[in-house]
């Protein structure tokens, strides 16, 4: 029997992605947040999580993808980051799912960009793949993207 | 494990026990002649000793031992403490201090045997000793085998000393049949076993067994009985066992009455209280927005309950973490002691204000800056004890220290009287190094140009001239006490001394903070950075705000503030158009960051509140412009506004400034200062004019028929003299000579008043009249343009309106009253 790992699934326009479940701390319903100006593009604001700040992500963006409806409340994935608590912004959540290693693959070379550091390779589910994000890689802010003052 | 918490709680005392030595022993070179201090020091040196005695640390023990030595010479009098003894003796309790933070980290007491400090100690010792000629009964550095623990084996003191020598145990002083016992045996036993000595006290006391009965007893023991007094003496029959014991008892009962006062609790306890009383009072805020919005007057008389009672509990777990800012000063003496024998300077500190509290983090992040501040005071601003002579000061210099409360910040004063800062030097010293121009170096205040020497880089070159050298690591103290959320100002009088005022917020975690609204989203603002709060209404508020060639500034009672817009700063989306512009009513928030104010006009001001402070994420920390976040009422998050990093971001978008930074500080500090008082008066046309009060003799009001003429000029008779009078509205204007024929004032009915100033110019008194007085104010005159008209010196905004400055000298040329003198301005420039 092939070693299995627990995977915690979302949707992102679409798309079934994953984090492993161990790096996962809670999953909230859309929060009220407060915006941060001058931060990068990628922070949607910060989030009271029972008395703890945690910024939100927004996974979107961080990958690529095209902006959430301006009506659509996001859901909220709290992962554990070395920095503390983060919260990614999904737009659904989905099942808990367990999954061989041997239905992992590696992402192909035509996937560029950004994204190709934060997605670390695909489950081959049986209707659809699985995209394996890196927790820590889609955490982590670059401090350098604050656009130029204009 | 038992083991470890002896050495534990031995390393805790003896720390505050050497702080204590550090100051007893400086103390006591002030003043040599106090026993009870050299007995105080004698003891905490001989406690330190017989621990590390009982624990092992032999090398320690030998350190202290001849520390110890030293000392009882010094306590029995045979030496007299000098200044190389106390360097000897401290040097002692450096090395203590060093073997303990070895033992600290390693277990063990080091290698380092410090043969030398032994060595010196032993040659002072034996000096001391020797000088003297009679110390039979002293052994000087030999034993160190003695144990140190049982001080009986030890005994240096002799059984009927030279002079009266007091009994440590207040108890036997007070009765006088115990002070004549002591003549016999007291006094060694009562430094040998100060309990027992006790035991005596309160028998004899108790009426139980006289004094002589207690001497006897006490003899026995010093003949090598063993036993403990109340031993002998029962077994002598004199006391019951019972009234042993019940003595036995108060004698145990007082030292622990004393010791369940306080008790040790971790310093990570007490942060974690904070944190769980920060939390407590953000719920307490949740609850009070709640309970505003429901009516229920039961759970209203909770809140406001769980309210009074979160506040007070918020109150009281802060004031566990208050620290006396003592803690910190007490070494000073140490410090300047040293620094000044280092330079060879007289220094003698005073402190003011030691019970001052502040918050524990506080007391650690100023620690080192204090300590600099101190170190700097005393190398460079005392002077040397023959220069200080020379110019009728006392030789030795002196340094105060001086904490007190203010406003919910800590105000601390560094103020020593030595030579004082040299304006004139700083400020040359500033043009050679290009920061300024020498035009804008003049027009910087005394204040502003002290305040240069918390520039970095401008200290290290300031270093070279003697006067001015306090600048060295100035700007570090600068960035430490801003950190902190503190300012620094210096204010110094040339040949007088310097003050250093350092101000610092009572603590970090929980602050008073402004809330305001920009964007939708709500912003806290640090109270500490906050002046004023401007509201402009409708009208007004388009009025109020001008334009300086595209950067938006208010005239904040007559002095331009630059204003920074919240929203284009935070490039939040409101159309990038400024709040002005868009609504009727401006607010503007004046802030300080750095001696420089600044508006920052936001969309709404909430309220004062108390926020915890709550880091923001690492990435997020590269913001300059947030100091943190913290959570609201109603359960969202607003975050913090870091003034200063605001100010920074704002001064980098509008181009203009950058490394003018210095002058503009300079423009809006001059604020605190020179402010003049000026006489407001309207002129021809209704202009508004004004002239410095101190050159006006009077004010006077005289009848049109009163002004008569004389020759080409018009007079008046004015308490026995005659006062030329000179219409201001002529003098100012192209067309006088042919007014020179009319009436003084024109129109005047011949007995409506005319408003005369009287002037006192070069001796004599001339009268200006002018239409109307209308004010003395106090400005500043700040803001300038050079004259446009003939007469005028210069054009100011006071009270926020364009002012004409008027020349004296050249209206009176004009006048034709003065025409013989050359025009001097010396009344009128500043």
């Amino acid at each position: 029997m092939a070693q299995t790992r627990q995977f915690c699934t979302f949707y992102l326009d679409k798309l079934l992605f994953g984090v492993e479940l161990t790096g996962v701390q809670e999953v909230m319903r859309h929060l009220d947040m407060t915006q941060v100006p001058l931060a990068p593009e990628v922070v949607s604001g910060l989030i009271n999580l029972r008395g703890q700040i945690v910024t939100a992500i927004n996974l979107r963006k961080r990958l690529e993808l095209a902006a959430l409806g301006a009506d659509a409340q996001p859901m909220n994935v709290v992962v554990r980051s070395e920095d503390g608590a983060v919260a990614l912004l999904v737009d659904e959540i989905g099942d808990v799912v367990e999954l061989a290693e041997d239905s992992f693959e590696p992402p192909p070379e035509t996937l560029r960009g950004a994204v190709r550091g934060i997605i670390l390779g695909v489950h081959k589910l049986e209707k659809q793949l699985l995209h394996v994000l890196d927790t820590e890689k889609a955490c982590y802010l670059s401090t350098a993207t604050e656009p130029p003052v204009n | 494990m038992s083991e470890d918490n002896i050495v534990k709680d031995f390393l805790v005392e003896s720390y505050e026990n050497l702080d204590r030595l550090d100051r007893e022993l400086v103390g006591l070179e002030k003043n040599p002649e106090d026993r009870n201090a050299l007995a105080g020091v004698f003891r905490t040196i001989h406690t330190i000793k017989g621990t590390c005695g009982f624990l092992g640390f032999n090398k320690l023990e030998k350190v202290a031992h001849v520390g110890e030595n030293l000392l009882t010479l010094l306590r029995d009098g045979q030496l007299k403490l000098n200044p190389e003894i106390t360097t000897a003796l401290l040097g002692m309790v450096d090395a203590v201090r060093q073997m303990l933070s070895e033992i600290q980290s390693t277990g063990q007491d080091g290698n380092d045997e410090y043969p030398q400090l032994i060595e010196k100690l032993t040659h002072l010792a034996s000096a001391g000793a020797s000088a003297k000629g009679s110390a039979p009964y002293h052994k000087a550095p030999a034993k160190p085998a003695d144990g140190g623990a049982i001080p009986a084996a030890k005994e240096p003191v002799p059984a009927a000393p030279p002079m009266e020598k007091k009994s440590e145990a207040p108890m036997s002083e007070k009765t006088p049949r115990d002070a004549k016992s002591s003549k016999k045996g007291k006094p060694g036993e009562a430094l040998r076993k100060p309990v027992h000595g006790k035991m005596g006290g309160i028998l004899v006391e108790r009426g139980l067994v006289d004094a002589e009965k207690i001497a006897m007893a006490l003899e026995q023991q010093e003949q090598g009985d063993r036993r403990k007094i109340g031993e002998i003496l029962v077994a002598l029959g004199f006391v019951k066992p019972e009234d042993i014991l019940a003595a036995q008892q108060i004698l145990e009962s007082k030292p622990r009455e004393a010791v369940a006062e306080t008790i040790r609790v971790g310093v990570n306890l007490l942060d974690k209280l904070m944190t769980l009383v920060g939390e407590l009072v953000l719920a307490r805020n949740q609850l009070l927005q709640y309970t505003s919005t429901v009516e229920n007057s039961g759970l209203q008389t909770i809140s406001q309950r769980m309210n009074l009672i979160a506040t007070e509990l918020q109150e009281e777990v802060m004031k566990t973490r208050m620290q006396p800012i003592g803690n910190i000063w007490n070494q000073f003496p140490r410090t300047v002691r040293d620094v000044a024998l280092g330079c060879g300077k007289e220094v003698e500190i005073e402190m003011e204000g030691k019970e001052t509290e502040l918050d524990k983090t506080i007391i650690e992040a100023i620690k080192d800056p204090l300590t600099h501040l101190v170190r700097n005071a005393v190398d460079h601003g005392v002077e040397l004890p023959e220069e200080r002579a020379k110019i009728g000061k006392p030789r030795t210099g002196r340094l105060i220290l001086r904490a007190f409360h203010e406003g919910g910040q800590v105000n601390i004063e560094i103020t020593d009287d030595g030579a004082g800062l040299n304006a004139q030097r700083l400020r040359q010293k500033a043009i050679e190094r290009g920061m300024f121009t020498a035009e804008q170096a003049g027009r910087m205040s005394e204040r502003e140009i002290f305040n240069l020497i918390f520039l970095p880089g401008f200290s290290t070159a300031a270093k070279v001239t003697n006067v001015s050298g306090r600048g060295v690591g100035m700007d570090v103290v600068k960035t430490n006490v801003e950190k902190i959320g503190g300012t620094v100002d210096v204010q110094s009088t040339l040949g007088q001394g310097t003050t250093v005022r350092v101000k610092i917020p009572l603590t970090l975690a929980i602050i008073p903070a402004l809330v305001i609204t920009c964007g939708g989203d709500r912003y806290a603002i640090p109270q500490v950075s906050l002046l004023e709060l401007v509201r402009l209404e409708t009208g007004e508020g388009r009025a109020g705000i001008e334009l300086v060639h595209g950067a938006p500034v208010y005239r904040l009672r007559g002095r331009l503030l630059p204003l920074v817009f919240l929203n284009r700063e935070l490039r939040l989306s409101s159309n990038g158009e400024p709040a002005a512009q868009q609504s009727d009513v401006v607010n503007i928030v004046v802030l300080q960051a750095d001696e420089r104010q600044f508006g920052l006009v936001v969309d709404e001001i909430n309220d004062t509140e108390e926020i915890v402070v709550k880091p923001l994420r690492k990435q997020l920390k590269s913001i300059k412009t947030f100091a943190g976040a913290s959570i609201m009422g109603d359960g969202k998050v607003a975050l913090i506004l870091d003034v200063m990093g605001l100010a920074q971001r704002a001064s980098v978008i509008t181009e203009a400034r950058g490394r003018a930074a210095g002058e503009k500080a300079a423009a809006a500090g001059a604020a605190g200062g020179e402010k003049r008082s000026f006489l407001l008066f309207a002129g021809p046309d209704q202009s508004r004019m004004a002239l410095p009060l101190d050159t006006l003799a009077r004010l006077e009001e005289l009848p049109a028929s009163q002004v008569e003429k004389s020759g080409t000029h018009w007079v008046a008779q004015y308490r026995g003299e005659i006062l030329p009078l000179i219409n201001l509205a002529y003098a100012l204007e192209e067309r006088r000579q042919e007014l020179r024929h009319k009436k003084l004032v024109e129109g005047a009915a011949e007995d409506a008043p005319i408003q005369v100033l009287v002037c006192n110019h070069q001796g004599s008194r001339v009268g200006l009249v002018v239409e109307q007085i209308l004010d003395i104010v106090e400005d500043t005159a700040e803001v300038r343009h050079p004259a446009s008209r003939a007469g005028v010196l210069y054009s100011a905004v006071i009270q926020g309106q364009v002012t004409e400055l008027i020349d004296i000298p050249a209206i009176l040329q004009a006048g034709g009253v003065d025409s013989s003198h050359p025009v001097e301005h010396a009344e009128v420039t500043q």
